[in-house]
């Protein structure tokens, strides 16, 4: 049989107070994974099974089983390549216009939507055609979600529920929320988006007492990302970013190949490549170019088409392949650095993210840039999975510093002619919200089509669409006569809520739109349905978590109340109070959440009178100081 | 109930005991209150003056940030969170308003009731000032090296700076026309220099 405690009131926490919080940090990347936590500000990476590789490839197997994630689904390459998906984080939150312009550079067949926009006037995200179905970017990213998840709980031996995840600082609004969706199929609750070179420079504790400006340099597989930090009062500010989504080491594999075929060329051989001829040549490449991280020059056989040829490649051969590329990243760094108007000499320290940042000529380059030599002593593919465990201690346990974002990209609306009106600028610091007043243009007009945008061009066309909806109901009246309120709220994760209402007639309209790239509400909760059984008990277990700590909070709050006011605490009240706190205590160690709910009613309605009783206290010597100044 | 609003307490919807309705936390039961419609200066502890000091300011405002901030409710309640979030949002308009001298000189005049000029309906008729932004255009327009851009920027920013102190006078003496004219010339000012850094970037890329 239990037993049950009890407390004095307010000296004890509540039960499930002292349950630890798990969770976790998630370096969600385009090529490769990792999933780390922290425990007393010591972040550490999770590893698999043997205790080998924290890195987990981004890519999926969609077999006839259940999907395969990582190093084993990229082995099905070389067998079933057309149901293995990779890079999908380039198509997180595209819709149809960017898809074209990536679509050649991917192995599997990306479906574009017949249609661009849904009924609603979302913007349709892309599907992927995969074996015998049909995907979305959200669906394929879920899965590596899931697959961090699960290792995670195997090396913790503990649910996990809750994790920072990572994304790019250019990330626009339909790729943020496209990531947090992922997470909430995969049955994590994202307690915050996180930009990636910010969760860089936390690896490196630049926060603790380092005040000035940071510079992260981010060369991946196939993207590149530099980005300004400002550290101030222990708070991190992204001060400007720039970068080039595809430009990383997957060119410098590009070069080598083609390096050794002219070479196989100039000795005779007559090469016609089939696709699995040149993921072999890569692979070939890829060891060429690891090896000469630490050696000066590498011997390699090609064999290909029945012809073996032998190759020796030295670092300065490879240096001068790869030049063009470097080059290309440092004048993106100027430029950013221009844009920011800072020299290079007012940067206190330059962390290296990706593992492209192990190539010595890129560190050489980094390092006559800003006339430093950059920090490597975190392992450049993890730092950034270290950084968001940190974080997530920092949100669940408590923190003495603070991450403060800004908006990546202007946020607007379409006005007359297809100009966008900015309603937000971009590099805003988050949450932020801000309105518009616009009016009707006919005699009579009673709606109004809201589109809202981001970007920094001027017109509608060159911007991305982020949501379009009808403000309708609007009263008749003259043109320009109407006063109409558009409200755009960015909240800490960067993710925009849209409301309108029409004001001058007291009538209110709102409608409040999130822009979710074509998966609406009843979409998701299908995908939810589908893709977890439990999905309804965890929705349960989260309103009863949330009525807990509200029935904690309500708790406190009333002990708070009554120690500050005793003398206005009648004996019967106070009995009635501590009854009802001892009935709300028992209800919250319960599974039950009405109960809860009902005893923290009873709670409220016990404590009114002493409530009033304080409130009149306090406006009584609120007029009893009126008079004195009166008399004066 | 005239008696609550003369006393500037409103209820705590936490502790449900009073509370001043400036507080940004109750002080008996420390929860979070909503933002109310606190003036950008008081939100900072300033005098209403032209004359800031940015960095002081900046200060205060992340300091007051690091209390109010929803990474710092990310384990409390959902209501909490919300007004968490609405608080941290009030302080960011107040600090972005207010460190932007353009939008400084709005917000004050509006507060004094009056509308700036180049806003909805209000077209700038100032010849001279027309005139003289024409002329800073061209002059940028000529322009083809770092150095002739270089010095617009110098000068712009000088002009600019004046054009500040002479906008904390026109305030301190309360001369609202006067004030509004300059507000209209110092954004204009910013906006050249913005163009002038803008073409030298673009000069340093090609």
């Amino acid at each position: 049989m239990a037993l049950l405690k009890i407390h004095e009131p307010g000296e004890t926490p509540l039960p499930h107070e002292d349950e630890r919080q798990i969770a976790v940090g998630i370096d969600l990347g385009t090529t490769n994974s990792v999933v780390a936590i922290s425990n007393s500000e010591k972040p550490e990476v999770l590893r698999d099974k043997s205790g080998g590789n924290a890195i987990v490839p981004s890519v999926v197997y969609y077999g006839d089983d259940t999907p395969v994630v990582g190093e084993a689904a990229r082995d099905q390459i070389n067998s079933d390549a057309s149901r293995v998906v990779s890079s999908v984080k380039r198509l997180m939150g595209r819709g149809l216009e960017d898809v074209k312009s990536v679509a050649g550079t991917l192995p599997y067949h990306v479906e574009v939507p017949e249609k661009s926009e849904t009924e609603n006037g979302e913007p349709m995200m892309v599907r992927l055609n995969v074996g015998n179905r049909v995907l979305t970017p959200v669906e394929v990213s879920a899965d590596i979600l899931r697959a961090l998840r699960a290792r995670a709980e195997e090396s913790l031996d503990k649910p996990v529920e809750k994790a920072v995840i990572t994304v790019p600082a250019y990330f626009d609004d339909g790729a943020r929320t496209a990531t947090k969706d992922a997470a909430k199929l995969a049955g994590l609750e994202v307690l915050r988006l996180v930009n990636e070179p910010t969760a860089a420079a936390l690896a490196y504790g630049l926060d603790n007492g380092a005040e000035g400006l940071y510079a992260v340099y981010d060369l991946g597989g196939g993207t590149f990302d530099i980005s300004l930090l400002k550290m101030q009062k222990g708070v991190f500010q992204v001060k400007a970013t720039g970068g080039d989504a595809a430009l990383g080491g997957d060119d410098f594999d590009h070069a080598i190949a083609e390096h050794l075929l002219a070479e196989r060329k100039d000795g005779g051989a007559t090469d016609d490549l089939d696709a699995s001829d040149a993921k072999r040549l890569l692979k070939a490449a890829r060891t060429v170019k690891e090896s000469l991280t630490d050696q000066d020059s590498v011997e390699v056989t090609v064999a290909l088409n029945g012809t073996d040829t032998k190759h020796t490649v030295t670092r300065d051969q490879f240096d001068a392949m790869i030049a063009k590329l470097v080059a290309r990243t440092a004048a993106i760094t100027e430029q950013v650095l221009d844009d920011a108007d800072v020299l290079p000499e007012d940067v206190k320290g330059v962390v290296l993210v990706g593992g492209s940042t192990r190539v010595p000529a890129v560190r050489k380059a980094v390092a006559d840039l800003f006339e430093q030599e950059p920090l490597s002593d975190i392992d450049p593919d993890e730092v950034v999975a270290l950084g968001a465990a940190l974080q997530a201690e920092a949100l669940t346990g408590g923190s003495d510093n603070l991450l403060l974002d800004v908006t990546p990209l202007s946020l607007g609306l379409e006005t007359m002619g297809g100009i966008v009106e900015k309603v937000i600028d971009r590099n805003t610091p988050i949450p932020v919200t801000k309105a518009q007043e616009f009016t009707t243009y006919q005699d009579g007009q009673s709606a109004m089509m809201i589109h809202v945008v981001q970007g920094e061009r001027e017109m509608v066309d060159q911007c991305r669409s982020l949501a379009r909806f009808a403000l309708t109901g609007i009263p008749s009246m003259a043109a320009g006569a109407a006063r109409i309120r558009v409200q755009f709220n960015v909240d800490a994760d960067g993710l925009l809520t849209v409301s309108a209402r029409e004001e001058t007639t007291g009538t209110e309209q709102e409608v409040a739109v999130k822009p979710t790239y074509g998966i609406n509400e009843s979409d998701m909760a299908t995908m939810l349905r589908d893709s977890m059984v439990h999905a309804r008990e965890d929705m349960e277990m989260r309103v009863l978590t949330e009525a807990r700590v509200e029935a904690r909070r309500n708790i406190l709050a009333v002990n708070a109340a009554m120690n500050a006011d005793r003398a206005l605490l009648t004996k019967e009240d106070e009995a009635n109070i501590k009854q009802a706190i001892a009935n709300l205590e028992t209800a919250a160690a319960g599974d039950n959440r009405d109960a809860i709910n009902d005893a923290a009613e009873a709670l409220e309605n016990a404590s009114r009178p002493f409530a009033e009783a304080r409130m009149d206290s306090r406006i009584r010597q609120a007029l009893a100081g009126q008079n004195v100044d009166e008399v004066h | 109930m005239s008696n609550t609003e003369q006393s500037a307490h409103k209820v705590c919807w936490s502790c449900k005991g009073p509370v001043a309705a400036s507080a940004l936390f109750c002080e008996t039961c420390n929860a979070i209150q909503a933002p109310g419609q606190l003036d950008h200066f008081t939100r900072f502890g300033l005098e209403r003056s032209f004359d800031v000091d940015v960095d002081a300011m900046e200060a205060t405002y992340l300091k007051q940030q690091q209390k109010l901030h929803p990474d710092r409710f990310a384990s409390k309640s959902g209501r909490e969170q919300a007004l968490s979030s609405q608080q941290a949002a009030s302080l960011n308009e107040a600090f972005e308003t207010l460190k932007n001298p353009v939008a400084r000189a709005h917000y004050m005049l509006r507060q004094a009731g009056h509308e700036p000029e180049g806003g909805e309906g209000h077209t700038v008729n100032d010849p001279e000032l027309l005139m003289e932004a024409m002329e800073m255009r061209e002059a940028l327009d000529d322009a083809k090296d770092k150095i002739t851009i270089d010095a617009i920027i110098k000068d712009t920013r000088k002009q600019a700076r004046a054009c500040e102190n002479d906008l904390g006078a026109a305030f301190d003496s309360q001369s609202f026309d006067a004030a509004k004219k300059l507000a209209t010339r110092l954004r204009y000012l910013m906006k050249m220099t913005e163009e002038a850094r803008a073409k030298k970037s673009r000069l340093a890329a090609a």
